[in-house]
């Protein structure tokens, strides 16, 4: 091999290297521009975890505090309205003003259009329910697509789980925005193996 | 603090809760299991839909499947201990029981039935 033959290939082995940590750097970038920081210390979540004290304390009374990414802003703006709190899906959840408008710039600042982690911008479109009122996160058609599989015996008519709402009754990492599939546990039913 | 002024803040302090009112636990706890029908032809609802008829026990929310900590301060000292949040739940929980929010006698009457408990 002459000279020139030499230094062409370190220079093509050194060309591809290089673009490969360009595509990796890059992807750290599109990562960190979709999510929070402490998404760095929290690798595995699909969603950046709850930060808000309020809207953990005040909104997980009745039913898991959802990671912002789960919904766009728009949908968390409608729940968060006076009208969407005083019928939040059939149930009286309004709130303070003060408090309202705290929790609700939290949540359309992480929503899922916005910022929120690996796997929201799956749920950046979403839809109402049946009953054409407020989004619901369970109608989102990602959601419904990695759901369809699960007989409704398992999760509604499961006394241990009782609604899809409950993401936390099988993800054991929901809390903490972690869906990984490998972690699902049915109460009663065991792991789900897809 | 002169005690004048303690005097008038404790006043303050007492005025808008419920259990500041003489409350019946006997009427709270028959208010507690009365039976209301929601319209649109749901099932009825009462206090125990979603907290039980034992206090000292875990409820569930009725939609969510959520689990409720007990109510009763006799094993959850943490019930009743703030004002606000008693008046928050008392508002939201006669709106969809009831379908109306509760008088003051009425909250009066389950605070002191809770309290019992």
């Amino acid at each position: 091999m002459n000279h020139h033959k030499q230094i062409l290939s370190v220079l093509a082995v050194g060309l591809f290297t290089l673009g490969a940590a360009g595509v990796a750097f890059g992807d750290d970038d599109d990562d960190d521009r979709r999510g929070h920081r402490s998404e760095r210390s929290q690798p595995r979540a699909d969603f950046a975890p709850v930060t808000n004290v309020a809207y953990r304390e005040e909104c997980s009374s009745c039913h898991m505090a959802y990671q912002p990414g789960l919904l766009p802003a728009r949908a968390w703006e409608a729940i968060m309205s006076s009208e969407g709190l005083g019928n939040h899906y059939g149930d009286d959840a309004s709130l303070t003003d003060a408090l309202r408008n705290e929790i609700s710039a939290y949540l359309t600042a992480n929503a899922a259009d916005q910022t929120g982690g690996k796997r929201a911008r799956k749920f950046a479109e979403s839809r109402p329910g049946a009953d054409g009122g407020l989004p619901r996160i369970s109608e989102n058609r990602y959601f419904v697509h990695e759901h369809d599989e699960i007989p409704p015996r398992f999760v509604i008519a499961n006394t241990q789980v009782g609604s899809f709402s409950q993401c936390n009754a099988c993800h054991r990492g929901a809390d903490d925005g972690d869906y990984d599939e490998d972690r699902v546990v049915i109460p009663g039913v065991g792991r789900w193996d897809d | 603090m002169n005690p004048l002024n303690r005097c008038v803040l404790v006043l303050m302090a007492g005025l808008p809760i419920p259990s500041a009112l003489a409350g019946d636990a006997a009427a709270g706890a028959a208010a507690w299991v009365a039976e209301h029908q929601p319209g649109g032809g749901a099932p009825v609802r009462s206090c125990v839909t979603c907290h039980g008829d034992d206090l000292t026990k875990p409820g569930r929310h009725a939609v969510t499947g959520k689990a409720i900590e007990p109510l009763a301060p006799s094993v959850n000292p943490e019930r009743l201990s703030d004002p606000a949040n008693v008046e928050k739940w008392l508002r939201r929980n006669c709106r969809w029981t009831l379908g109306r929010e509760c008088t003051a006698t009425e909250k009066a009457d389950f605070v002191a039935y809770i309290k019992t408990q």
